[in-house]
This record gives C-alpha cells, structure tokens and sequence, in this order.
C-alpha cells in the first residue's frame, strides 16, 4: 500500500520532470528538472531494493554528471535567450517518436520475467561478485574503463597550450 | 509494477535495527527523525559558538561573552536578528530558484545523519550502502550552490559558484579514494560495521594517510578555510551567496556549519572509532570526538592563510590523488596478504610510508610546471 503510493508519486513526479526537461524555455530551469528527474528515478531504484544501484544513480548522474551539465551552461554564451530551435527541429521530432515507438512497442512485446524469490541482501557483495568475479563482466568494465581514459585525454589534449 | 512482497522485505531491512528501541512502529521513525533534526540543529549551533570563541583566543580576543553564560546566548541572538530581518530579492533574480537554493543546500545535511550509528545499532536507517549514501546525498548540496549563483543575476556569485564545483569536484576524487581505503579495511560500506570493525584499534593509526587525505579534502569540500576561496570576501564580496538575506542567508549559514558537523561525524565515526570507547556511553564518545576533529578544524583556520585558486587546484590533482591512490593500492595488498586480521606491526610500516610519501609529494609539488601563472 505505502509502496504503491510511493511508486505512484514517483513514477509521477520523475514524468512530469522530464517532460519538464524538455519544455522549458529557460535552459539552467530544464537543467535542474532533470536532476529532479534523476533523483526520482534514484527513488523507484530504492523500492525495487536495488539500494547499490540507487546510491550510485544519485553519486554519478545528480553530483557528477548533472554538474557537469550546469557547469556547461554556465560557460555557453547566449544562454539567456533560453533554448533556441533551428532547422533540425523537424527531423529530430521524426527520430524521437520513432524511437518512443519502438520502446513502447518493444516494452509491450516483452515477456519480462517476475522473480518470486526474495531479493539479494546485500546487493553490494553480489553486484561486485557479478562485475569482477569469474565468468562477471570484468572485461566489459575494462573496456568502459579505457574508454573514459581515451575520453580524458582526449580533453587534456584539445585544451592544452601549444 | 512492483512485487509487494519483496519490496516489503527490502523496507523491513531498512528499519532500525537497535535491540533495546521498543518495538518496530511508524512513530519512532518520525521520533528519530525529529530527534536527529534538532540534534543537528543543537550542534550547529554549538559549533558556531565554539568557533567564535575558539577564533578568538587563537587571535588573543576574547570573542562573545556578554549574553548569557559565557556569551552562549550570542548566536540565538544572532538567529532571532537573522529570522526578523528584510529579505531582499535582486531585480535580476529568478526567484524561484533563489527561494529553492538555501533548502536544497540545507536539506541533504539532515539527511546524512540518518545512517550514522550512536551505539551499536543506534542508528535510523542501517544500509548496508550506508558511506556511498552518505558521499550520494552530500553531493546534492553542491547544486544548491549552484542554484544560488546562477538564480542571483550578480557576477561575484557566479564566480564563487563556478570555483565552488571546481573545488567540490576535485576534492571529490581524493575523498571518495581515501574512504575507499577504510571500506577495504573494513570489508562493509555501513557505518556501524566499520565502527566495529574499529574494535581493535582505530582506523587512524592503521591509515594515517587516508585520515589525513579524508581531513584536507574535507575540509576543501565544505568551504572552509584555508580553501574557502568560494566566498574569498577580498575578491568576490560573499561569493554565492552575495545577494542573499535574512533567513535565506542563514539557511546558507546553517548549511555551511552543518556540513562542518557531517564532515567532523564522519572523520570520527571513520577513522577515530565512532562510539567505541571505555568507561563513558558509547554516544558521548561520538560526541566528544566529534568536538575534537572539529577543534582541529578551528586551529587550521586560525593557523594558516588562504590559498590562491591556482594552488587549491594543483594541491587536490597533483598531491593528493596521487597520495590518495597509492594509498588505496597499499591497502589493498594489506589485506589481501593478511585476509583475516592485520597483525599489528603494519601499523609502522604504515606510518613511515605516509611520512615518506608525504615529504616527496611536497618535494615534487609544483605549480604549473614550475612557472606560477597567476
């Protein structure tokens, strides 16, 4: 009962903040609404007691990555003007309702597995088993880690005085 | 939709775990919580008294002592005046995100201290992602910040803004390494498992170099000084918070010094043993260490000057996480070469590398290789 209503509040809240991303004119506003919306993904993360995963959402997306995306805003000129639209604005709507279509359809199509067991307590040690322990995904973790490395001097290597 | 039996469990694991708290009702959450508001508040309040008069004899004043005992009424005063005074909105606001800034830096403060044990078990929610949720929730009082210097409409707080993320995340990557290395030593992300895995001896001596990196970090990522380059008054009038006032501007104040709680709670549930401790009550001794990494953090103020930002920078890339790094890296052959218990004579070995890593970090320190660019 209480999980229901916490589900609803926010399934609803994380709806209306990302539709709030995409509406709003001023761009600092649509910035903070998808923190809001990331937050409350954090929250269903928590009620389907994924806790690990939950912590993780709000460190990375809410204190990096939407930082980040602020600080952006901060150094971009024009950004008093809100955000502007040009010519792409058509084939961007194209590709988005395709791609809602395709998840819609995908997510209908499904059939997803319901585990009747009780979840794993505490997930930490099992996720860590699953990423780094035999036949895990260490190499998929690897390969993301490298990944962030080449980004990183990618950056390092753009800005650097001549 | 969710199963409403699992997720059942997964609350029922959230719920106070302490054996002698009666039963396990609705109400004492929200009995708990409210404790643990006002305990904040209490203590924020102490810690601004301390850091007046503490201040003060470091520079041979004598700091407030008129109202009340010992001058301890000074900041309720100084709360009442705040509470009736004008707040006044710039022209150039955006108001919402003005009003919304000081809770949203305020509130992640609160909610810290719900995983943090008093005794063992003492504590409202024991998760077992209990340091990762508390390093989570700290970082949500940045965007506060943000929210401030950007909705004021004024250069100054942006500025301050803009050098507060670049301290905050910079600091962020020495921090999160150094706790990492006590979560190794551990073996548990929960608080009240790494306080009793502190039966022994306190991280402290095990990890001199962790605690040390954990306190300047620390102390960098809550604006104070030496690194309160944020709110520089010489170069950016009061930073972030430049136009704000009245109650808002104490919601700020607030923040600040309860963030100065969280970091003391944190060093000494961490490295100094958290509620272990003969003779007194196990939350007594929270408190007393509580007060002591808070004296410390009093005397750094008082003793050194501030740093220029150049050098904030170069200190928390080029000097600590390095220092930071290889700190995790001896912790973690540590315990892999002794599995159940570290036996006891690390504990030198482990202080003379924080010595020697230390003096050459400091040899090889140098700013903008070596050409200062000011």
């Amino acid at each position: 009962m209480a999980l229901d209503f916490a589900f609803w509040l926010l399934a609803i809240v994380s709806v209306a903040a990302a539709l709030a991303v995409v509406l709003l004119r001023d761009v600092f506003r649509a910035a903070l609404a998808l923190v809001l919306c990331f937050i409350m993904v954090a929250g269903l993360y928590v009620t389907l007691s994924a806790d690990f995963l939950a912590a993780v959402q709000i460190l990375v997306y809410v204190g990096a990555i939407s930082i980040l995306l602020i600080l952006g805003i901060m150094l971009t000129r024009d950004v008093q003007r809100g955000s502007l639209s040009n010519k792409l604005r058509f084939p961007a709507l194209l590709v988005a309702l395709l791609f809602i279509g395709t998840t819609i359809f995908a997510v209908f199509n499904t059939p997803w597995g319901v585990s009747a067991g009780a979840p794993v307590e505490p997930t930490t040690a099992t996720l860590a088993g699953r990423l780094f322990g035999e036949n895990g995904y260490i190499l998929t973790v690897e390969i993301a880690a490298v990944l962030l490395l080449a980004a990183i001097i990618g950056a390092i290597v753009l800005v650097r005085e001549k | 939709m969710v199963g409403p039996n699992i997720t059942v469990d997964a609350l029922r694991h959230l719920a106070p775990v302490a054996p002698d708290w009666p039963g396990n009702e609705w109400w004492h959450w929200l009995v708990f919580t409210v404790i643990l508001i006002v305990f904040i508040l209490v203590m924020v309040i102490i810690f601004i008294y301390l850091e007046r008069r503490i201040i003060a004899w470091f520079a041979a004043r004598i700091g407030p002592n008129r109202t009340g005992p010992f001058g301890f009424f000074q900041n309720i005063a100084a709360a009442l005046k705040l509470l009736l005074k004008e707040g006044v909105n710039p022209t150039n606001a955006d108001i919402l995100i003005f009003w919304l800034a000081p809770i949203v830096n305020f509130a992640p403060v609160i909610a810290v201290f719900a995983v943090v044990p008093f005794q063992n078990g003492a504590l409202l929610a024991d998760l077992n992602v209990g340091i990762l949720f508390v390093i989570a929730i700290g970082s949500i009082s940045t965007i506060g910040v943000f929210m401030a210097g950007w909705s004021s409409g004024n250069k100054y707080s942006m500025l301050g803004a803009m050098r507060m993320i670049a301290a905050v995340v910079s600091y962020e990557i020495p921090v999160v390494l150094a706790l990492a290395g006590v979560v190794v030593l551990a073996g548990s992300l929960s608080l009240n498992d790494i306080v009793i895995a502190q039966e022994r001896v306190p991280f402290i001596v095990l990890q001199p170099l962790g605690f040390l990196l954990l306190f300047v970090g620390g102390c960098a990522e809550i604006n104070r000084s030496p690194f309160d380059l944020m709110e520089a008054d010489s170069e950016l009038v009061a930073g972030f918070h430049t136009e704000y006032s009245g109650i808002k501007w104490a919601m700020f104040f607030l923040g600040e010094f309860g963030e100065m709680v969280v970091m003391s709670t944190l060093i000494a549930t961490l490295f100094l043993g958290g509620w272990q401790g003969p003779g007194l009550p196990p939350w007594l001794w929270l408190l007393i260490k509580i007060f002591i990494v808070d004296f410390i953090m009093i005397w750094t103020r008082a003793t050194l000057p501030r740093v220029r930002i150049d050098q904030l920078m170069a200190l928390a890339w080029k000097f600590m996480f390095p220092l930071a790094l290889v700190n995790l890296i001896i912790t973690a052959i540590q315990v892999l070469a002794w599995p159940d218990a570290l036996p006891l004579y690390v504990i030198p070995i482990n202080w003379a590398i924080t010595v020697v890593l230390v003096l050459l970090g400091s040899k090889l320190f140098k700013l903008g290789w070596g050409r200062v660019e000011v």
